[in-house]
C-alpha cells in the first residue's frame, strides 16, 4: 500500500502550482495552511446532495416537528392551532403512554440480551467448526433475507395456541404450550422468538470480531494451562467486548422502535381488540398520527421517543466505558 | 460450495494447524475428548440449522395445501394443490404489487448507490474547511432513530406535494444515506492518493477523478450498497404502510399487499381463512431475496461484518 492514503487526518495541502509538489512531502501539521479554493469548492459540490438532504430531512423536518408539537394540527382540514404545552401534558396524563413505554422497555430488556446470547453461541459454534462453517453461516443468515411481513404471516400461524407448530412441537415433550398471541404474558416472548429467528446480523458481526482475536493469545493461554472455559471468560469476552457493546447499543435503539412485527401480528386489522400487552410506543405513535390524524400529538410523541432513546444510549455509553476493554488503553 | 464461503479466507488452514488442548497420540483420552467436543458442536449446529430452516419448509408446504389443511403442520401436504399458485394471481393484484416493488427497489438502490458513492468521494478525497465537522455530523445522524424522523419526514413530503405517489419511498435516496456514505468512504480511503494526483497532472477534472478512477475501483463496495438498499427497500413495510395505505390497492408493494391479504382472508374480518394464498404471496416475496442471496451472499456478509466492526 502506498505511503500517502486519503487520510482524514492528513493536513490540508498548500495551493496548487509547482510549489505544492514539493510541499506535499512535508508531513508536519502546519497551522492555517490555506485550502486550495477550487478543490474546496469541488469538495462541497460533491457533498452538496447530502447537505441538502440533511438540511431537509433532518434539520428542517425535526425543527418543524418540534414546532408542531406545540400545536394542534388536523391533517384533514390542514388547520394548525397553537396549544402551548398541551400535547406534552396529554402525554403525561395518558395512562396508555406509560403502558406502551413499559411494554417497549420490557421487550427491549428481553430481546437485546437473548439475541446477543444466541448470536454469540452461534458465532462461537461457527468459529470452532473445522468445516462446514460457511454452509451453516448461510443457513443461519437466510431468515435475515425474509421480509418482516412474510416472517409475521408464518409466525402468526406457527405461534397459534391451538394448531400452531410450536405448541405441537412442545406437545411432543408433554409440554402444554401457552396461547402465545392471546395471553398477555406471552405476547412479548412471541415477538422475541420472531426476532431470534433473524439473529444472524449480530452473529456475522460477532463472528468477524472473534476472528480478529489473535491466535497467539489462545496458544499462550493453552500453554499456561488455562481451560477453554477460562479462555472464553478471560480472553475472548474482553477482546470482543467493544463489538458486544456496539451491538448492545444498536440493538437497544432498534428494539425501542419496534413496530413492524407488533403491527403485523396485532394491529393490521385496524380493530382495537389487541391485548394491551402488545401496545408498543411505536404502535401508539402510529395510531396517533395515522388513525387519529393528530399530528401535533404525534410530533410530541416522536420527540419524547427521541429524548428517551438519547438518554438510554448516553447511560449505556457511560456504563460501557467502565466495562469495555479497549486494546492499548483508553483509546476512545 | 465450501470453497467459496470459507469463514476465514485469509488463513484457511489456521484452525487445523492450531495446537489444541488435548492433542496427543491417537487413542489417547485427549483425542476422544476433542472428538466428542466436535460431535456436540455438529449436533448443535445441525439442530440450529433445522430450527432456522423449519419456517421456510413450513411456508413452502402450507402454500401448496388446500384451505382446510394449512394448519395441519405437515411438511409434506396430504393433498398438493398447485392451483394455489395460479389462483393467487386472480385473487390478489399481485402483478401490480410485484411491479411496484421492483420499480421502487431498483430506483432506490440505483440512486442511493450513485449519490452515496459521489458524496463519499467528496469526504474522502477533497480537503475543504468544515470537512471533519460535516463528517462527524453525518456519523451522528446515523444514530438518529428512524421512528423519530418518520412523522417529520411525512410532513415534509406532504409539504412538497408528493403524498399519494410512491416518490417518498425512494426520493430521499437522491441525497445519499449516511451508512452507505460511511461504507464507501472507508473504501476510498484505502486508495493511494498518488493515483489521483497523477490523473490531475494529466488534466483530469475533479469529476473525472470520480467517474473514471474512484467509482470503477469501488464497484465491489458499490455492489454491497446496491444489494443492501435493494433488500431494505424490498422488505420495507412501514414506508408503504404510511405513504401508500390510503391509496389504491393496486399501488401497494408486495409487503403491504400481503398485510392487506392477511386481513382480507381473516375470518374476523369476514374472510374465509384462505391463508394458503397469503402463504403463496409470502413465499413469492421471499424467494427473490433468497435467490439474490444465494449468488451474492459473500457481499452481504462482508458488508455487514466490516461496517459493523468499524461502526
Amino acid at each position: 500500500m502506498a505511503a500517502t492514503n486519503l487520510g482524514v487526518g492528513a493536513p490540508p495541502r498548500a495551493a496548487g502550482g509547482v510549489g505544492s509538489v514539493f510541499r506535499r512531502r512535508r508531513r508536519g501539521r502546519r497551522p492555517k495552511e490555506p485550502y486550495n479554493k477550487r478543490e474546496a469548492l469541488a469538495g462541497y459540490l460533491f457533498i452538496l446532495p447530502w447537505l441538502i438532504g440533511f438540511g431537509l430531512f433532518t434539520v428542517i423536518s425535526m425543527t418543524y416537528s418540534f414546532g408542531l408539537s406545540f400545536t394542534d394540527y388536523d391533517l384533514s382540514t390542514d388547520v394548525i392551532t397553537p396549544v402551548g404545552t398541551e400535547n406534552y401534558r396529554l402525554l403525561v396524563d395518558d395512562p396508555k403512554v406509560l403502558t406502551s413505554l413499559g411494554n417497549t422497555f420490557v421487550y427491549a430488556v428481553l430481546a437485546v440480551p437473548l439475541e446477543l446470547a444466541l448470536a454469540l453461541v452461534l458465532a462461537l459454534l461457527l468459529q470452532g467448526a473445522r468445516r462446514g462453517a460457511g454452509f451453516f453461516r448461510v443457513v443461519y443468515y437466510l431468515p435475515k433475507m425474509t421480509p418482516a411481513v412474510a416472517t409475521a404471516s408464518v409466525f402468526l400461524l406457527l405461534l397459534n395456541g391451538n394448531t400452531g407448530a410450536i405448541n405441537w412441537f412442545l406437545g411432543l415433550f408433554g409440554i402444554q404450550g401457552p396461547q402465545w398471541l392471546v395471553d398477555p404474558a406471552w405476547v412479548k416472548p412471541s415477538i422475541v422468538i420472531m426476532g431470534l429467528w433473524g439473529v444472524a446480523g449480530s452473529m456475522v458481526i460477532l463472528l468477524a470480531a472473534l476472528q480478529n482475536v489473535p491466535r497467539e493469545l489462545y496458544e499462550a493461554a493453552s500453554t499456561d494451562g488455562a481451560s477453554k472455559w477460562s479462555q472464553f471468560w478471560r480472553l475472548t469476552l474482553p477482546l470482543i467486548s467493544p463489538t458486544l457493546f456496539f451491538l448492545v447499543i444498536v440493538n437497544t435503539i432498534a428494539s425501542l422502535q419496534i413496530f413492524d412485527q407488533a403491527y403485523l401480528l396485532f394491529y393490521r386489522d385496524g380493530n382495537s381488540n389487541a391485548p394491551d400487552a402488545a401496545l408498543f410506543f411505536g404502535v401508539y405513535l402510529y395510531q396517533a398520527a395515522f388513525q387519529q390524524f393528530n399530528f401535533g400529538l404525534a410530533a410530541a410523541m416522536a420527540w419524547l421517543l427521541f429524548v428517551i432513546i438519547l438518554a438510554i444510549t448516553a447511560v449505556q455509553i457511560k456504563l460501557g466505558d467502565k466495562l469495555v476493554y479497549y486494546e492499548g488503553g483508553d483509546r476512545r | 460450495m465450501t470453497a467459496g464461503i470459507r469463514t476465514v479466507p485469509d488463513r484457511p488452514e489456521a484452525t487445523s494447524a492450531r495446537p489444541r488442548r488435548g492433542d496427543g497420540p491417537p487413542g489417547s483420552p485427549g483425542v476422544w475428548r476433542r472428538r466428542i467436543g466436535q460431535g456436540v458442536r455438529w449436533v448443535l449446529m445441525i439442530g440450529f440449522a433445522l430450527m432456522f430452516l423449519y419456517p421456510f419448509a413450513w411456508l413452502a408446504a402450507a402454500s401448496l395445501k388446500p384451505r382446510g389443511d394449512v394448519f395441519d403442520n405437515r411438511l409434506i401436504p396430504t393433498t398438493i394443490v398447485w392451483e394455489n399458485y395460479v389462483q393467487v394471481w386472480q385473487e390478489l393484484p399481485l402483478v401490480h404489487w410485484v411491479l411496484n416493488s421492483i420499480i421502487i427497489a431498483l430506483l432506490a438502490a440505483t440512486l442511493v448507490t450513485l449519490s452515496s458513492s459521489m458524496i463519499a468521494f467528496g469526504f474522502a478525497y477533497f480537503r475543504f474547511p468544515g470537512r471533519n465537522f460535516w463528517f462527524r455530523l453525518l456519523l451522528a445522524s446515523m444514530m438518529l432513530p428512524g421512528a423519530v424522523t418518520l412523522i417529520p419526514n411525512y410532513l415534509i413530503w406532504k409539504y412538497l406535494g408528493f403524498l399519494g405517489t410512491n416518490t417518498p419511498l425512494w426520493g430521499a435516496t437522491l441525497f445519499g444515506s449516511a451508512f452507505y456514505i460511511f461504507l464507501m468512504r472507508q473504501f476510498y480511503l484505502s486508495l493511494p492518493r498518488d493515483l489521483f494526483e497523477a490523473a490531475r497532472v494529466d488534466g483530469c477534472s475533479y469529476f473525472g477523478l470520480f467517474r473514471r478512477i474512484a467509482f470503477p475501483l469501488a464497484l465491489p463496495s458499490a455492489l454491497i450498497v446496491f444489494l443492501f438498499e435493494f433488500q431494505a427497500s424490498w422488505q420495507n413495510f412501514t414506508g408503504p404502510l404510511i405513504y401508500l395505505n390510503f391509496g389504491d390497492v393496486e399501488d401497494f408493494t408486495v409487503p403491504l399487499g400481503i398485510a392487506y391479504a392477511m386481513t382480507k382472508y381473516s375470518p374476523t374480518a369476514g374472510g374465509h381463512g384462505d391463508y394458503q394464498y397469503v402463504m403463496v404471496a409470502s413465499l413469492l416475496v421471499t424467494l427473490p431475496l433468497l435467490i439474490i442471496f444465494a449468488f451474492a451472499q459473500k457481499y452481504f456478509i462482508e458488508g455487514i461484518a466490516s461496517t459493523g466492526l468499524k461502526g
